[in-house]
């Protein structure tokens, strides 16, 4: 079988029943994506396939060998941190981390589909071709992750900081 | 997880050629299949990946959209024609699980998603004649808040937990449908089951047919739609109750109409009882509370879902309403 992880093709034959999170932690020790609770109810798995959030639990490997994975292991430059991971940083966005990543993954996914114009279930309009950033509008489309520490106001700031102007 | 090979289909008809034995199953996006086959509640040996199949949303000659059955939901939800002619197929796909989870799920899985009654998924403990048919249902004493209240039977009492089938239900959708040897269609709300005495049989599908399409039929006021979804929290939880509703009104009086129920029953709930209560009589409140009452008549509430009726007959009371005043 032939994957696409974080920019570098892995070649490797996983057992069918194999999750893409197994494949990721077990296999290619990309210890970055979490495995929460296993049955798609928090989260923590979340990775980027082809752009797309998904999550890697849920997912079984096979499936996924010609799309593009990236985890958040593959969101930072050579200069550094992706500019989100350091805003988590700056707002205190965890506490424990735990479901971090899975955040910051689904946060950039997000983005994408408010840059499509993918409506949300608050969105007022849903023939609106912008979508605006407001607080309601970003709680209810990361009602998707999570975090028991209970971080939400930071991490609302830190995606809120990174991409005000984004979208509008 | 038991062991299962794995196929992956080119089209149709290619899955159609390698479904075969008995024990294999259709694939789509996974996020209700791979999550059964974790709690060993499905136990297929092979499964053919249908993904490849026809994801294209397309208008139909005659006004309609033809929305190919490995479409995603949330491209489903984002394509402007659900969004401006078909609000309530958007708003209920957008009330459903998670983005993550929208992005994987196709529409063909979201119609043959199984029940989440909790003694369906305990494989270990609890008895489920739709699990286990034959052995007994733990929910009928049990703890049945979420569980039916229509269209129950002494065998089950789980619900169908899918909010596009609401939308799909109340607009009159159809089901394309093909087997090796024919293809057919079948009105959404006849594609899934009551549960009577076999809760294990939840479609009209035959053995190895495959759900190839979804079919919207144009009609003059499915622009005036609505969905609303009562849950236990504001985001990412299954319906107590959800309603989806079009309506038609002319000079004060309901001239057509198209109400469909969530989280009642082991199907999407078309009312066809309160509709036709309410064609030709006059659209006001007493008429919506009159024709909700008319269709929970036949509600037969178990011991922790009572509130169900009086929630459901609320809801649908106050989604006319805004239909109404929408209209001014």
């Amino acid at each position: 079988m032939q994957f696409n992880i974080n920019g570098k093709r892995v070649d490797l034959d996983v057992d069918p029943r194999t999750s893409l999170l197994d494949l990721l932690r077990d296999h290619l020790r990309l210890h970055g994506s979490k495995k929460g609770c296993n049955q798609g109810a928090c989260g923590a798995c979340t990775v980027l396939a082809d752009g797309e959030r998904i999550l890697s639990c849920l997912a079984l490997a096979v499936q996924y060998q010609e799309r593009e994975i990236v985890t958040v292991e593959g969101l930072g430059g050579k200069s550094g941190l992706h500019p989100l991971q350091q805003a988590f940083i700056d707002c205190d966005g965890f506490q424990c981390g735990y479901c971090t990543p899975g955040q910051i993954c689904s946060a950039i996914g997000m983005m994408h589909e408010i840059g499509r114009g993918v409506p949300s279930h608050v969105s007022q309009d849903l023939a609106a071709k912008e979508i605006s950033l407001s607080h309601d509008e970003l709680r209810e489309r990361m009602s998707g992750n999570l975090c028991r520490c209970g971080a939400y106001n930071g991490i609302v700031e830190a995606i809120t900081e990174t991409y005000a102007g984004a979208a509008k | 997880m038991n062991p299962f090979s794995y196929e992956r289909a080119r089209d149709a008809a290619d899955a159609l050629r390698i479904i075969g034995a008995e024990g294999a199953k259709y694939l789509g996006g996974g996020t209700n299949l791979v999550d059964l086959m974790r709690e060993t509640v499905e136990k297929p040996t092979k499964l053919v990946d249908v993904t490849a199949l026809s994801q294209s949303i397309t208008e139909t000659p005659d006004g309609g959209l033809l929305i190919g059955a490995a479409a995603r939901n949330t491209a489903v939800a984002e394509h402007l024609i659900v969004r401006t002619r078909y609000p309530v197929l958007a708003r209920a796909i957008l009330a459903g699980a998670s983005a993550q989870i929208r992005n994987m799920a196709t529409v063909g899985g979201n119609l043959l998603q199984r029940t989440r009654c909790t003694y369906f998924y305990d494989d270990d403990g609890s008895r489920c004649n739709k699990r286990q048919p034959g052995q007994g249902c733990d929910a009928i004493e049990g703890f049945n808040r979420m569980h039916a209240i229509l269209g129950a039977s002494p065998a089950c009492v789980a619900t169908h937990p899918s909010d596009m089938c609401v939308a799909l239900a109340a607009l009159d959708a159809i089901v394309h449908l093909r087997d090796r040897d024919r293809e057919r269609t079948l009105p959404l709300t006849e594609f899934h089951q009551l549960p009577g005495e076999h809760p294990e049989v939840e479609t009209s599908l035959r053995p190895g047919e495959l759900v190839t399409a979804i079919e919207l039929r144009p009609f003059r006021f499915s622009r005036r739609s609505v969905y609303r979804k009562v849950r236990d929290r504001a985001s990412y939880a299954f319906a107590l109750v959800s309603v989806a509703a079009a309506m038609e009104i002319d000079d004060g009086t309901v001239k057509d109409i198209r109400l469909a129920l969530g989280g009642v029953a082991a199907k999407p709930w078309r009312a066809f009882t309160a509709e036709a209560a309410l064609k030709g009589k006059p659209a006001t409140e007493e008429s919506f509370r009159a024709a909700a009452d008319a269709e929970l008549a036949a509600a037969r509430p178990l011991r922790h879902n009572a509130f169900k009726v009086e929630l459901a007959t609320r809801v649908i009371t106050a989604v006319l309403k805004e239909l109404t005043e929408a209209k001014a």
